[in-house]
């Protein structure tokens, strides 16, 4: 059982089923294939809206160059050390310690500075960290009160901030695609990695989101093409989605 | 032992794909981007290399939009003109039986002529100007080591780099330590290079003579002066290469014709042999091979540098694309998106110039029949003829930005 459960919004059996993935997270052909995969679009998504918002070109290698990013539910640090490459300042933050142990370890050799710790969005927000951008990409699907959750990262979003959020939608076509097609036909990821009922609608977001003065300012739905064995942004936000909320100030 | 230098990216081999994939590297992701080229030839004084290439359209737009192409421009001939005959050497008059002209776009020959070394030093300058270091010396070997590769120069030196490119030509020793096989043939076939003065203007005509022992090209350079493409059985190749220079040059009249006036025939001449080439993999873990390392290809139809600057417009895409969403710049879906973008191309092109090799170097009467009908209709088909055009100009299929003449 991992350490740092303080309580509120972490689902403890969640934490457990991906502290066993830990080890495995770094290895693109293996059982996070499906996130590696995931990764470029959801980094591309990112590093766009924030080049718009804080007027940084995007196709310079140190785009993000002093922000300050909190990235929750960091797991093995696949999205946290890209971004700190790309010269972001980043906090990586996941409630089960072998996470952080495996991400701390790739970040060495790999040679990239992130902040690393064990920890939960609401012990943050209690320490009164602030950020000029809050990830929480994959994570909304597993938290135990969405409400609180969204409220605890909102705290921590700098006046004039971003929120970045990508999750799943809770519809009859993610019932399929995401539960029976990716975790028991293709096996892409182990059964019970998420709970249909523990998915969010991009209106209950939008809802939680504006609750703690964040607006939506942009939604894209990501679609996975065969042909090509990759994802792309698309309009279809039925199954995975992401959206950029601006801290209302 | 020193300890090594940390780089971004580390190319082994100076030729044109070695260098242009550098600076195109630095030009698109500035000056926090290393790139090394190692090169044992830096140090050794320009010169040697007689030859001169065909650069497509497509090469072309890669060299423009890396600011290269203006400093080889004032001495680089337009081919305005292609003529393409099937004929036995005997033969008095050679029918015309495909004629390629005009341009891929407006003002835009489908293809132009650059003296090898003046391309050289032209990348070395661009390389320079943009902050590539340019080592003069080998890599030796290399090994893995989690987020770096690590490779030993022959002067002693090491390089930690993200990402090693094996630009080091046909014999590269780089796949050979990869241990990554090529299958391929020989043609037995060798291309005796050299570079003709004539009395008249060529007005920009190149022309391609299929004879049967193999095509004898004739390709304009500024000045009434012309390279000269003589494929030959290689015993034969061999004797002619032995021939004293009056035999030589009555040898290379036979061919060439009398139609531009008085040949001078005294350049220097090389003899290479000829043969086709594809490696079984094009990468490995935090390894890339580009040009004539991955590939060589018949030179029938001109297109072996052309290839080389399409798999590193490839690279560099694929490269670039993943330093600017701070992904490592060597892992292996970097390396798989190069490998699936350059493949079938490669292969496409290997198998078609291959086929263009052996339906013409023979001396069979029945597939001359054959090849003179083909050739008469792709002649007489405008749209044929055209999409022929583009694809010898590199213009078709899903083109790399730089190919597009699109900065990185």
């Amino acid at each position: 059982m991992a350490g740092a459960t303080d309580g509120s919004t972490v689902d403890a059996g969640e934490v457990a089923r991906f502290s066993a993935l830990a080890e495995e997270w770094w290895d693109p052909r293996g059982k996070m294939a499906v996130l590696h995969k995931f990764n470029p679009v959801r980094l591309a998504y990112i590093r766009d809206a924030l080049c718009r918002h804080f007027t940084r070109d995007a196709k310079r290698i140190d785009s993000l160059s002093g922000l300050r990013i909190l990235d929750i539910g960091c797991g093995g640090g696949i999205l946290s050390e890209p971004l700190a490459r790309l010269g972001a300042r980043v906090v990586g933050a996941d409630p089960a310690a072998p996470n952080i142990a495996a991400a701390a370890i790739h970040a060495g050799e790999a040679d990239v500075a992130v902040d690393y710790r064990v920890t939960t969005a609401e012990a943050l927000a209690d320490l009164g960290e602030r950020f000029d951008v809050v990830l929480a990409m994959e994570v909304v699907e597993h938290v135990a009160d969405l409400a609180l959750f969204v409220r605890r990262c909102a705290q921590m979003v700098d006046p004039g901030g971003l929120m970045i959020v990508a999750t799943l939608n809770r519809t009859i076509k993610s019932f399929a695609l995401a539960i029976v097609g990716a975790e028991y036909i293709l096996r892409w990821l182990p059964r019970g990695t998420h709970q249909w009922d523990k998915f969010v609608t991009p209106n209950e977001l939008e809802i939680a989101l504006a609750r703690n003065a964040m607006r939506v300012v942009d939604t894209t739905g990501v679609v996975y093409n065969p042909l090509a064995d990759c994802w792309q942004p698309a309009t279809d936000i039925d199954v995975n989605y992401m959206v950029v909320a601006r801290h209302a100030q | 032992m020193a300890a090594s230098r940390t780089c971004d990216l580390l190319i082994a081999g100076g030729g044109f794909a070695g260098l242009a994939l550098a600076i195109a590297l630095r030009q698109g992701l500035g000056a926090g981007f290393d790139v090394v080229v190692a090169d044992p030839g830096f140090s050794r004084p320009a010169g040697g290399d007689i030859r001169a290439s065909a650069i497509a359209a497509a090469a072309r737009r890669l060299l423009e939009a890396t600011g290269v192409w203006p400093r080889v421009a004032e001495g680089a001939q337009p081919i305005l003109d292609m003529v393409v005959t099937d004929s036995r050497l005997p033969d008095a008059v050679r029918p015309v039986f495909l004629n390629f002209g005009g341009d891929v776009a407006p003002g835009e020959p489908f293809a132009h002529m650059v003296e090898n070394q003046g391309l050289t030093q032209a990348l070395l300058a661009q390389a320079r100007e943009n902050g590539v270091v340019l080592a003069a010396t080998a890599v030796v070997d290399f090994n893995l080591g989690g987020a770096r590769l690590t490779a030993r120069c022959a002067d002693a030196t090491s390089f930690a780099a993200r990402l090693l490119v094996g630009a080091d030509g046909a014999r590269s020793r780089l796949r050979e330590m990869a241990g990554i096989e090529s299958f391929g043939w020989d043609y037995g076939q060798s291309a005796i290079v050299t570079i003709v003065g004539h009395e008249r203007d060529h007005l920009g005509r190149a022309e391609e003579h299929f004879l049967p022992a193999g095509p004898f090209a004739t390709l304009p350079l500024m000045g009434r002066r012309s390279a000269i493409v003589w494929t030959e059985e290689t015993r034969e190749a061999e004797r002619i290469m032995a021939l004293a220079q009056d035999a030589f040059a009555v040898e290379l009249e036979r061919r060439f014709g009398r139609q531009l006036g008085d040949l001078s025939v005294d350049g220097p001449r090389r003899v290479h042999g000829l043969g086709f080439s594809v490696a079984r993999h094009f990468v490995a873990d935090r390894l890339a091979l580009v040009g004539d390392a991955a590939h060589m290809i018949h030179p029938i139809a001109g297109q072996g540098l052309n290839m080389g600057l399409r798999d590193i417009a490839a690279l560099a895409e694929a490269i670039a694309d993943a330093a600017r969403l701070g992904l490592d710049c060597g892992g292996a879906d970097v390396l798989d998106r190069y490998q699936r973008w350059r493949r079938f191309d490669t292969m496409a092109m290997g198998v078609a110039t291959d086929s263009l090799n052996r339906l013409f170097s023979n001396r069979s009467d029945v597939l001359r029949l054959v090849r003179d009908i083909g050739l008469g209709v792709v002649d007489r088909l405008p749209g044929l003829k055209q999409l022929f055009m583009r694809e010898a100009a590199g213009l078709t299929g899903a083109a790399p930005k730089l190919l597009r003449g699109e900065a990185l």
